[in-house]
């Protein structure tokens, strides 16, 4: 889209602002070159920064500011606190996780702190603020940081630091079907944050493609919020998501339905209708078992795909785990990829749940600490005591996939070595 | 495979069931049968009745020491604890409740079985605030004791 005549914006993400001209763009546009050459580029230096303010970069970013090294943290919303802000039921794990407490309080939380030590010149936060890239430095690492201003405008910030965690997040994952390009398609993130954070209702009926965990709960909420659910299907044989979040939507009169998905969407301008389909043990469509289903809105939540592009610029080696969602940047247990000072954590290290990103974002924070010479006893144990708690979150049967992802990225790094 | 793995409803032969006299005391039947990480029920338990062996472990309530204070269901996560009562032929249901709008004390109420279905009305008994989840009783008839899991109200 086009915003006040500068092409390639996000909108989604661009705030509103009272006369602005919103244009539709269909190709790839000129840059207005003139708005952006020659402007002066302000530098900052840091210690450490942090990308990604969800809940492993927040964590991250305290630990580090908390061990006594400088931290900046910059996301690309307007918001601190990533997918957290979206999430309105109650958290799982134990007491230490803030298990018991809605994702949207924990997000309140870590912002408190983050702005506590901000107060304290110990970290710096920058919203709606994008890192563009990296550039190597003669002994630190140097990335570019543009941030977007009120009036559509931006700055550029070349951002010197000694380290950097990397916890962007992932990308949803789409699936391929005919009209999967109409309005009214939407991935679970998206509709959650219309809900959610802008109090949009996405639609009126929806159809659920993806029964994990993000597929469950998303359907609850679009029940809290008035919209009707016609079904969940799911193409494999068994719901994926825990069956406390499934037996909520059932109770509610939702519909589960496995080894069932979605054939086609229906309509012209927009989603009318859908066909689901029934699958064979090969997740084959089986001819003849086609239903149609009315809806004005598909939700898909059908996984994810770890953030990787920054750190494979970086030159972190990278490796493809199906059990982690897709490419991931190697590790070792201090979240330090194959690049020395390069750390990454939370779902850019392997698709997985915000508890467990917290931890690891916490482990990221502290081991960059310990890199930047806040080795001691006391900060040893404290990331034992991190990794215990890590490992026993992954103990039970739904820990399975991470535990054979990062198994298997611990087995590639000592290859490496 | 269990038939709740396929479509998410539990059966009572999949839940410890509290026994007649248990019943007529008032527990906290848990109805979380998968091992997943978490744990505040353990810690929201003023008697300790309930016990887990680790975080990933199932939760076990002794219903001989549960008082049915009903903490538990404020403060589980996944919404899976539910405390029955059953006396003089008709059984209360203390279920939480997240939607809009909260029903009030003596409202008449559809109660809705774990399929969603329609069993029969309940009358509201008692509503309140435990954490930061409304927790609803609701009256039915006895028989409906293991079945009633949900209420809907009309808007």
């Amino acid at each position: 889209m086009r915003v006040d005549g500068i092409p390639n914006v996000r909108t989604c993400i661009a705030p509103l602002k009272e006369g602005v001209c919103v244009e539709m763009q269909d190709k790839l546009a000129d840059l207005p070159d003139a708005k952006f050459v020659g402007k002066p580029k302000k530098k900052i230096e840091t210690n450490v920064l942090v990308v990604g303010a969800g809940p492993a970069g927040m964590c991250a970013a305290i630990e580090s500011a908390k061990h006594g090294v400088k931290v900046l943290l910059v996301d690309e919303n307007q918001h601190v606190g990533g997918q957290l802000i979206k999430q309105t039921h109650k958290f799982f794990g134990s007491k230490q996780e803030n298990a018991g407490t809605r994702g949207i309080v924990i997000a309140k939380e870590l912002e408190e702190k983050l702005r506590e030590l901000e107060k304290e010149h110990k970290l710096k936060v920058m919203t709606s603020s994008t890192v563009i890239g990296y550039y190597e430095g003669e002994k630190r690492h140097r990335f570019g940081v543009v941030e977007r201003c009120s009036d559509y405008s931006s700055v550029l910030y070349e951002v010197e630091c000694d380290s950097v965690i990397i916890a962007a997040g992932a990308m949803e994952n789409m699936l391929l079907f005919p009209g999967n390009d109409l309005p009214g398609v939407y991935g679970a993130g998206a509709v959650q944050t219309l809900m959610n954070v802008y109090g949009v209702k996405p639609g009126e009926k929806v159809l659920m493609v993806g029964a994990g965990n993000v597929g469950l709960i998303v359907s609850y909420q679009l029940l809290q919020a008035g919209i009707d659910v016609d079904r969940v299907v799911e193409a494999a044989p068994v719901i994926g998501g825990y069956n406390v979040h499934a037996a909520k939507l059932c109770r509610c009169g939702v519909p589960i339905q496995t080894s069932r998905s979605i054939k086609e969407v229906l309509g012209k301008e927009k989603v009318e209708g859908a066909i689901i389909v029934d699958l064979d043990e090969k997740w084959q469509p089986i001819p003849g078992s086609e239903e149609k289903v009315k809806c004005d809105t598909v939700c898909l939540a059908v996984g994810l795909t770890p953030a990787i592009r920054l750190l494979s610029q970086i030159g972190a080696e990278t490796e493809f785990i199906p059990e982690a969602g897709g490419y991931v940047a190697l590790h070792d247990n201090s979240m330090q990829t194959t690049v020395r000072g390069v750390y990454v954590a939370g779902d850019s290290s392997g698709i997985e749940e915000a508890s467990t990103a917290m931890i690891e974002g916490k482990i990221a924070g502290l081991s960059a600490a310990i890199l930047l010479g806040h080795k001691n006893k006391e900060n040893q144990k404290l990331l034992e005591h991190y990794r215990e708690e890590l490992e026993k979150l992954r103990a039970g049967p739904f820990g399975e996939k991470p535990r054979v992802a990062k198994t298997k990225i611990s087995d590639y790094m000592e290859k490496k070595r | 495979m269990k038939d709740y793995e396929r479509k998410g409803v539990l059966s009572t032969k999949d839940i410890k069931l509290p026994s007649k006299k248990q019943l007529e005391k008032g527990v906290a039947i848990l109805e979380c049968v998968q091992e997943i990480p978490c744990n505040p029920c353990v810690d929201s338990c003023p008697v300790k009745a309930i016990s887990m062996k680790n975080i990933n472990a199932v939760p076990i309530n002794d219903f001989d020491k549960c008082i049915g204070c009903a903490r538990c269901v404020g403060l589980c996560p996944g919404l899976a604890i539910f405390v029955v009562k059953v006396k003089d032929g008709k059984a209360l249901i203390t279920m939480p409740y997240e939607f809009l709008p909260v029903p009030v004390v003596g409202q008449r109420v559809e109660v809705l079985d774990r399929n969603g279905k329609k069993r029969d009305t309940g009358l509201v008994k008692r509503v309140v605030k435990i954490g930061k989840t409304m927790v609803i009783t609701v009256e039915v008839d006895e028989k409906l004791a293991m079945d009633i899991r949900n209420i809907k109200v009309d808007k």
